[in-house]
Order: C-alpha cells, then sequence, then structure tokens
C-alpha cells in the first residue's frame, strides 16, 4: 500500500508539469496582452514595464524562469492587481471558497445518498418520483435562477437567513447556508440519480439474492451487502467534484457576495494577468490531481479485488 | 411405491405467474412434490422449464412484482410457509432450508471476507453465540466441505478463491445453521467438468452425514442419476414426469423424458458413430399459453387430443405421469367430442 501510494505520488509531478508548461504558453498564444489599453502605450514606457515583468526576455527562458520560481512555491506578481502577488489572491480567497464548497458537496452527498437509496428500494413508488423531480429540476434549472430565488424566498419574504455576505466579515455562519444549498442542488442531482441506477443494480445483483436467502433483513442487506458496492460510482464521481466544488464557483459567490476564488477564473482571463490565470489553473490542477489521487485509495480500501 | 421416511417439505400445487406486458408468463403452474427427510430429488427441465422459480417460490424468494405466487401451498414443520410473515420467514431462510446458487462467482459479496459472510449468517440465526464461537464454527464447517487451510484461509476475500472452491464455501455456509432442506440450483453448471463431480460428491456425503433432505435443480440427467432417490420433470411450468430415479431411467413414460434421455451421451455405446439424439425444436413460449400438452409441437407420438387439453395426471405404480398417451378412452373422447362440438358451432 504504502510502496502504492508513493508511486501515485510521484506520478502527479509529470501531470502537473504538463498542465503548467500547456498553460503557460496557451495564454501567451491568445491575443492581446496584459498592458494592451485601449490607447497604446508610449514605447518607453511599455519597455519598462515588460523589463520588469521580464516579458521583454525570449519566451522559453520566461518559461524557465517561471517554473522555477513555482517549484519554490512563489506563482509570480499579478500583472493587474498590483497589491499583491498571486499566491496572496489565491490563498485569501481559496479558504473561503473551500468552505462553501466542502459544506455544499457533504449536504450534496448525504441527502443525495439518502435520496438515491430510498428512490432504488421504493422503485416507482411517490418517493422515487418525488427523488427523481427533484433531481432533473436540479440538474437543469442553472443556479443563477437558483440562487435569487432562494434569496427572494427565504431571505426578502420569510427573513430567516441573510439574502448575502460571508462569516469571515462579521455577517454571521447563518451566511454560508444559502449559498451552500445553492450550490449543492445540481450535485445533489447527480448524486441521488447515481446512487438510484447504482444500487438497483447491486439490488439485482445474485450476492443480494444469497443474502436474502440466507434470511437477512432487508436493512442488514442494504447497509452491510449492497451499500459497498453502490457506492463505487459516486465516490468516482466525487472526485473531480469535490475539485471543482471547493475551487469556487463564479456565479454563486457573485450573488451572495461570498470572496471566493470563483471570481479570478473568469477575471483573470479578461484581464490577460497571464500569472494569475496560469496560478489558478495550478490550484485547480493540483486539488483534483490529489482527489483523484484520493479516489483510488478509497477504490482499493472499498473493493477487495483492486490490486495495487 | 411404498416409502415410510417422514415428509419434511411437501409442495402442493403450487402456481407462481409473472405478470407482464406482454402477457402472463405461467412460469410455475400447478407443481406437486414432497421431498422426504434424507432424500435427495431431483428436479430436471431445459432452460425456463420452471425449475428455478419453483424453488424460490419455495423460499418465497420471487421478485414481486412482477412475479406472484398465485396458489398453492408449501408445508414445511406443519405450516404453510406461504401464508407466513417476512419475519418468520427470515427465521426459515438460511437456517432450515438453504440455498446454494448456480453461479458461485456472483453468489459471493465480493466486499465482504468470507469469515464475514459466515459469521454474520450463523449469529443471524443463533443469536446467543458469541462471535468467536460463530469464527470456530465456520473453521470446522469449512474443513467439513474440504476448503484447506481453512483457518487461515478464512479471511480471504471470494475473489482469491477458485469458482469450486466458492461453490464449497456456499455450502458451508448453507450447512452453518441447521439445514434441514437444502436447495441446489444447477449447483455445479458454472464449474469444469471434474470440479463438478467433487461438488456433487460433497452434496451426497454431507446429505448422509447430517441427513439433510436435498432439491437439486439441474438439467443434467446424468447428474440426477448418480445422485438423486427420486425425479421431476419439468416442461413449461408443469411437472411432466415423476419417479424414482431408477424407474425413470427404466422406462420413461413421457416421449419427452423419452427424450431427454436418449439425448444423454452414453460411454456403453462406442464404437457406434450414430448422430447423438436430439429433442427437435424449441420449448414453448409461455406468454400465454392455449389449453394443450405444451410439448406437442415437439412430440412424434402427438395426437389430435394433445393440441386441445392438458393430459390429466396419471399415477402407475408411484410412477407419474401427465400424457395423453396414459389417459383412458372416456377422456380423450371427452375431449375430441367438445372439439368436435366447437367446430360444429364455428360452422
Amino acid at each position: 500500500m504504502a510502496k502504492y501510494i508513493f508511486k501515485r505520488l510521484l506520478g502527479m509531478i509529470p501531470t502537473l508539469l504538463i498542465i503548467i508548461t500547456l498553460s503557460f504558453f496557451i495564454v501567451r498564444i491568445a491575443p492581446g496582452g496584459p498592458f494592451d489599453g485601449e490607447r497604446a502605450l508610449p514605447e518607453a514606457v511599455k519597455a519598462n514595464i515588460e523589463a520588469k515583468y521580464h516579458l521583454d526576455e525570449p519566451v522559453l527562458q520566461q518559461y524557465g524562469r517561471y517554473l522555477f520560481d513555482v517549484v519554490r512555491g512563489d506563482l509570480g506578481p499579478s500583472y493587474k492587481y498590483k497589491d499583491n502577488d498571486v499566491n496572496y489572491y489565491i490563498f485569501t480567497s481559496l479558504p473561503n471558497s473551500a468552505v462553501l464548497g466542502s459544506v455544499a458537496i457533504v449536504l450534496a452527498l448525504f441527502f443525495g445518498i439518502l435520496f438515491g437509496v430510498m428512490a432504488a428500494l421504493y422503485q416507482n413508488s411517490w418517493i422515487d418520483y418525488l427523488t427523481m423531480a427533484i433531481a432533473v429540476i436540479g440538474i437543469s434549472v442553472p443556479n443563477f435562477v437558483v440562487a435569487p430565488v432562494l434569496q427572494l424566498v427565504f431571505a426578502m419574504n420569510l427573513g430567516w437567513l441573510p439574502t448575502s455576505g460571508w462569516y469571515t466579515t462579521g455577517e454571521g455562519y447563518a451566511t454560508i447556508v444559502l449559498p451552500a444549498i445553492s450550490l449543492s442542488l445540481a450535485y445533489f442531482a447527480t448524486i441521488a440519480r447515481l446512487t438510484r441506477s447504482s444500487m438497483l443494480d447491486t439490488l439485482r445483483s445474485d450476492y443480494i439474492r444469497t443474502a436474502k436467502a440466507k434470511g437477512m433483513k432487508n436493512s442488514t442487506i442494504i447497509m452491510k451487502h449492497a451499500m459497498k458496492g453502490a457506492m463505487l460510482p459516486v465516490v468516482s464521481y466525487l472526485g473531480p467534484a469535490f475539485a471543482g466544488v471547493i475551487t469556487g464557483s463564479i456565479v454563486i459567490e457573485q450573488v451572495f457576495r461570498v470572496p471566493g476564488i470563483g471570481k479570478f477564473f473568469v477575471q483573470s482571463s479578461f484581464n490577460r494577468d497571464y500569472t494569475l490565470i496560469v496560478g489558478v489553473v495550478i490550484v485547480f490542477s493540483v486539488i483534483l490531481v490529489i482527489m483523484n489521487f484520493f479516489v483510488d485509495i478509497v477504490y482499493a480500501l472499498l473493493d477487495p479485488r483492486i490490486a495495487y | 411405491m411404498e416409502n415410510n421416511k417422514k415428509v419434511i417439505l411437501d409442495v402442493k400445487d403450487l402456481q407462481t405467474y409473472f405478470l407482464t406486458d406482454a402477457g402472463v408468463v405461467k412460469a410455475v403452474d400447478g407443481v406437486s412434490f414432497s421431498v422426504r427427510e434424507g432424500e435427495t430429488i431431483g428436479i430436471v427441465g431445459e432452460s425456463g422449464s420452471g425449475k428455478s422459480v419453483t424453488n424460490l417460490s419455495i423460499m418465497k424468494l420471487i421478485p414481486s412484482p412482477p412475479g406472484k405466487i398465485v396458489g398453492g401451498e408449501v408445508i414445511f414443520e406443519d405450516q404453510n410457509i406461504l401464508d407466513l410473515s417476512e419475519k418468520e420467514l427470515r427465521e426459515i431462510r438460511g437456517d432450515k432450508i438453504s440455498m446454494i446458487f448456480q453461479d458461485p462467482m456472483t453468489s459471493l459479496n465480493p466486499f465482504l471476507k468470507i469469515s464475514t459472510q459466515m459469521i454474520e449468517t450463523i449469529r443471524l440465526h443463533n443469536k446467543n453465540v458469541s462471535k468467536e464461537e460463530a469464527r470456530e464454527k465456520s473453521i470446522k464447517v469449512l474443513e467439513d466441505v474440504g476448503i484447506p487451510a481453512a483457518r487461515e484461509r478464512i479471511d480471504s476475500y471470494p475473489h482469491q478463491f477458485s469458482g469450486g472452491m466458492r461453490q464449497r464455501v456456499m455450502i458451508a455456509i448453507a450447512l452453518s445453521c441447521n439445514a434441514k432442506v437444502l436447495i441446489a440450483d444447477e449447483p455445479t453448471t458454472a464449474l469444469d467438468v471434474t470440479i463438478q463431480a467433487q461438488i456433487l460428491e460433497l452434496i451426497q456425503s454431507i446429505s448422509k452425514k447430517y441427513g439433510t433432505s436435498v432439491i437439486l435443480i439441474t438439467h443434467d440427467l446424468g447428474v440426477v442419476a448418480g445422485m438423486c432417490d427420486e425425479v421431476c420433470v419439468m416442461y413449461a411450468g408443469r411437472i411432466v414426469e415423476k419417479a424414482l430415479t431408477d424407474d425413470l431411467y427404466k422406462k420413461p413414460l413421457h416421449p419427452y423424458t423419452e427424450g431427454l434421455i436418449k439425448s444423454v451421451p452414453r460411454m456403453d455405446t462406442s464404437g457406434s458413430k450414430e448422430k447423438l439424439f436430439s429433442i427437435e425444436g424449441q420449448p414453448p413460449n409461455v406468454i400465454d399459453l392455449p389449453p394443450c400438452c405444451p410439448f406437442h409441437p415437439r412430440c412424434h407420438k402427438a395426437m389430435e387430443e394433445c393440441k386441445h387439453a392438458y393430459p390429466p395426471r396419471k399415477v402407475f405404480d408411484g410412477h407419474e405421469v401427465s400424457c395423453w398417451l396414459y389417459a383412458t378412452d372416456e377422456e380423450k373422447n371427452a375431449v375430441l367430442k367438445s372439439i368436435g362440438s366447437t367446430e360444429e358451432n364455428d360452422k
């Protein structure tokens, strides 16, 4: 096991290197640059700026320099936000997105599995139809619709929860509730559907029939015999989903004024802010790669047939 | 047929239907047989003849919907199993009546250790047995069924065993409680030929040792010959012939049974280059089957009455058969007359 983990960790390095390299060059191929304004800068000023950020060097030399910085943990200066460097922007905003995302995914996981299992157990009953109806809504209604509706109902009309804000700015922990629910809906929907279909498959399998023939109670069969097998597809979905959800959602964070990392994904591209773009890409890929690694470990723990 | 052994399981006129969109499938239609203490009864038939459904019905394990047991009784220990509540059924399943299934590759839970799957069964039916005691008992039963180094191997997962070993584990689980009846649903179909013989011998020796009655479901008449005291031949959801094994082989009464016996390859006719006999045609589609002998399209002795009514059951010296060949003239005439009258009506 330890050897397997070590091997997998080592295998992450080339993956990340390829991602860094590709994104480094792709952002530079795109037309326009970070200092192109509506009015062209005087030649001398532009030359000065480029010299400061080493943009006058040959691109391979820039690449080497950047790589060297990244290895030391420095994602470089932002070309647009001059107050701080990329590290600062990412590591002040990422924790907020991560908290919101974690709450959302835990909600989605708990209710998704609960409803998915119920729907499978009582297939074609009202609970099955209800779950699948919520799931269809969750998948098809975009969160820029869900979020304002929740705000309208629970904040404006009922007044139970704050419309927006974030607990780090002293607006109370209740601020997490609405954005987390809006964010979790689509994930809940997917998890419920996955759980339902894989639970149905599992319940039809021979070893469940064996368990019944042994005289076991239905609830015991579900928990002890069916759950492990039925959770495998959910686990493999969860890796990428978790990586996606904790790196923020631009819409949810804008609507609920959450100071998360989501906005940087979009803003940095508009600004041609090379270092910030590549920075958020690196952060996202590191999280994704780690999540996939966890998924594989959990898989191996769940399914004894998987050899390392 | 004189037999003084006590009847332990009595299936009477069992009917299990599947209500599908295409129509009613009478998977089991009026099946009766009884299992005596310590005896092995064979149920033989082609795929789809209803032999597995019969036995799942005995345990009330038919997936419902679409399956439904619409009639009959299964008498076990003076009570009708089909009338029992789910809770009472669970106390019988796996304890007094155990099952082993066709495919040992998929019938054991791949995610759980053998020890877990054995101990849970023992403790389920013997509440005051501790985990350690159950474990010791499991090891003993595993040794009984011929698993070498059972003590070391009990904590393995099913995929670490070969097919034959897994079937042994299945048998061990079935035996770990107080099985009075063991239902073996094609226990050797998924196994290599050499392993098949070993598993059958194991089932036989267990039946002798513990006095367990066995219901052996198979499509292999060769297996039945060596194992069973009595045989039921099923066709399209009904028992067409039932007899002691020797009687059935010596003088099969039903043309279907005759065909089945002829189509078993034999060693003693070696030298002859004769083509192996086979019954022409396919088993019927049992959806909304009209009243007739379901075998008549494939039967070389088929008569007019076979097409119009299900044959009456006749018993000759304990040898039961349902075929128009053995019906009385009065019965035949009654059928012919009724067709005649409908034909007249048509005119």
